[in-house]
């Protein structure tokens, strides 16, 4: 089976952001960057397909600036077999672009399965998936949680709010992965060796003209300092008192 | 045209509360314009019922397609049918930014070559372009995006856009789908709604949550009593718990879960981790029970109470359903 993932190279969110001094991006200094989350298991799941049939390749693929090879390499030294970069040095928000791009790239692949995160952890979207598979004119299915194959056929499990509902289709088609489906090993010292010898080719991103576009960053105000009413079971009925008489949600 | 066609989404059907908030947030729109809000509404025979619904908060015309191939999720066939009703002339499309919403507007979007301004907590309209505010990096970065194409799909946060009563009844018609929705090439084989009589976390007004701090999975009996003496409140938890198979994923609150904005939260035997404050923190008023007066989530509590969760729940319990029987 011949399978891709389109990954994303993601801040840590655990710090305290800072804004860049031009209000449009993030400060990048001190931050360490990974795989984002979605993307991580997405890989995880096409290792294990991979691994489970015993045959195939699994290709990753990520749009951005150079760096963006260290987060293809970490893939491979996951197990992917190769990579593809798709160059572009700016800030992008525009997901029909950035689907248009990775669709040129995907299209005369042959590839069985497409995997995505089911959205970006730092810029939180989640359309580019869905949006390459309409564009591949290929079957999407978003936020699955559990993969299996039947022959050509892949049986899913997708959750929606409060449900779940199991789904079918024939390959090939796009699948955006939510967590629950499999925890992304981390890579072993052999593997982070391999990973240097595989393939990672670089090309031009083709992206058209951007038509969603950033103006300004800004950080949410801080919420009022929160406050301590009381200790142990002595406190609830004041914690009554004030639901009712100063929130009024009582 | 400028008029904004609003996602009345449904479930089991039932309208959501999602589709009244599509509709308000279309309204932004469409008042800001001079324009008309167009609400869609898609299920199994007889959907059309709550038409009317639509209408009283503030739909002006409630477009009705039913099939026997939309009692269950159908995003193939809605997105298309959506993409083919756009091409009749409407500058917007929107609906909310669940897990049915966020499955369908990028679809839509990709059928129409636009972009998707995706979970927008505010909508500006400046002349033919719309900006809107968009949470990211877990919350902690407001983006304000610009979108210039044109029809702009948005999908808006849950909570954000709060339903509102309209004076005028919106006018209803009969859509006929686009090919045959039940030619989808995803099958659903099975669907489980779990409790049809539990709040969803995206409905409840009360939003009662557990996480570690509760000790035991048994534990959260506790919790869903007090969620029952509320009456109006669902039951949340953290990933920490769900991770351990103590309630199910699709509980778990935080940026890789729900994002919620209920009136009132109660986080009971949660530390605060970042990645569940930033699924809860616009919630209105935010009380916290936990042990250590050092935990994160106190510094956005509203009301604090340092204490053992397991011991304090059974009373607060008592006292809810005592302030409730005294109106």
């Amino acid at each position: 089976m011949k399978l891709a993932v389109c990954i994303k190279r993601v801040p840590d969110m655990d710090v305290r952001f800072k804004l860049a001094p031009s209000g449009k991006a993030v400060d990048e200094a001190g931050l360490k960057f990974d795989i984002s989350d979605f993307d991580g298991y997405a890989v995880e799941a096409a290792l294990q397909i991979k691994e489970k049939l015993n045959t195939g390749e699994v290709a990753v693929i990520s749009l951005g600036p150079d760096v963006v090879q260290e987060t293809l390499r970490k893939a491979m030294s996951m197990g992917a077999d190769r990579a593809v970069q798709l160059k572009y040095d700016g800030a992008l928000v525009d997901s029909f672009a950035i689907a248009s791009a990775l669709a040129a790239e995907l299209k005369d692949g042959a590839y069985d399965l497409i995997l995505f995160g089911r959205m970006s952890i730092d810029t939180a979207h989640g359309a580019v998936g869905a949006m390459v598979a309409e564009l591949l004119g290929l079957p999407c299915i978003n936020a699955i949680s559990k993969l299996e194959f039947d022959g050509r056929t892949a049986k899913m499990r997708r959750e929606l709010e409060g449900a779940y509902e199991l789904v079918e289709c024939a390959l090939p088609a796009v699948v955006t992965i939510d967590e629950g489906i499999a925890r992304p090993r981390y890579p072993s010292l052999k593997g982070i060796m391999a990973a240097k010898k595989k393939p990672l080719e670089s090309r031009p991103a083709q992206l058209p003209e951007a038509r969603l576009t950033l103006d300004t960053l800004t950080l949410p105000p801080e919420r009022a300092a929160g406050r301590i009413i009381g200790e142990g079971t002595a406190a609830v009925p004041e914690l009554v008192r004030l639901l009712k008489e100063e929130a009024r949600v009582l | 045209m400028t008029n904004v066609l609003a996602f009345a989404e449904s479930r089991g059907g039932d309208l959501r509360r999602a589709a009244l908030e599509s509709v308000t947030a279309a309204r932004v729109i469409a008042d800001a314009r001079g324009a008309e809000v167009h609400a869609i509404l898609f299920g199994a025979m007889g959907i059309g019922s709550h038409a009317a619904k639509l209408g009283a908060h503030g739909a002006d015309r409630v477009l009705v397609v039913e099939h026997a191939a939309f009692a269950n999720n159908n995003p193939e066939a809605v997105a298309a049918a959506i993409a083919a009703r756009m091409g009749s002339g409407y500058g917007a499309f929107i609906c909310a930014a669940s897990a049915t919403g966020k499955d369908i507007a990028p679809r839509v979007a990709a059928k129409l070559k636009v972009p998707v301004a995706s979970d927008a907590i505010a909508i500006a309209v400046n002349g033919s372009a719309i900006s809107v505010t968009h949470p990211g990096y877990t919350g902690k970065i407001l983006q304000s995006l610009s979108l210039t194409a044109t029809p702009a799909v948005l999908s808006v946060r849950p909570g954000a856009f709060l339903p509102k009563a309209a004076t005028k009844a919106g006018a209803v018609e009969t859509l006929a789908p686009t090919g045959d929705p039940s030619a989808s090439r995803v099958k659903v084989t099975e669907t489980a709604t779990g409790n049809a009589a539990k709040l969803d976390l995206g409905d409840a007004p009360v939003i009662i949550s557990g996480g570690r701090g509760l000790k035991e999975a048994a534990n959260f009996k506790l919790v869903e009593d007090l969620a029952a003496a509320f009456g109006n409140a669902a039951v949340g938890a953290t990933r920490a718990v769900t991770d351990d198979g103590w309630r199910p994923h699709s509980d778990q609150i935080g940026q890789t879960g729900r994002l919620v904005s209920p009136n009132l939260y109660i986080a009971c035997g949660i530390s605060g981790a970042i990645q569940h404050l930033a699924g809860m923190r616009t919630s209105k008023t935010i009380v916290a029970i936990n042990k250590d007066k050092d935990a994160p989530i106190f510094k956005i509590a509203d009301y604090g109470v340092v204490g053992d969760v397991v011991e304090i729940l059974p009373i607060l319990t008592a006292a809810v359903k005592q302030a409730k029987a005294a109106g």
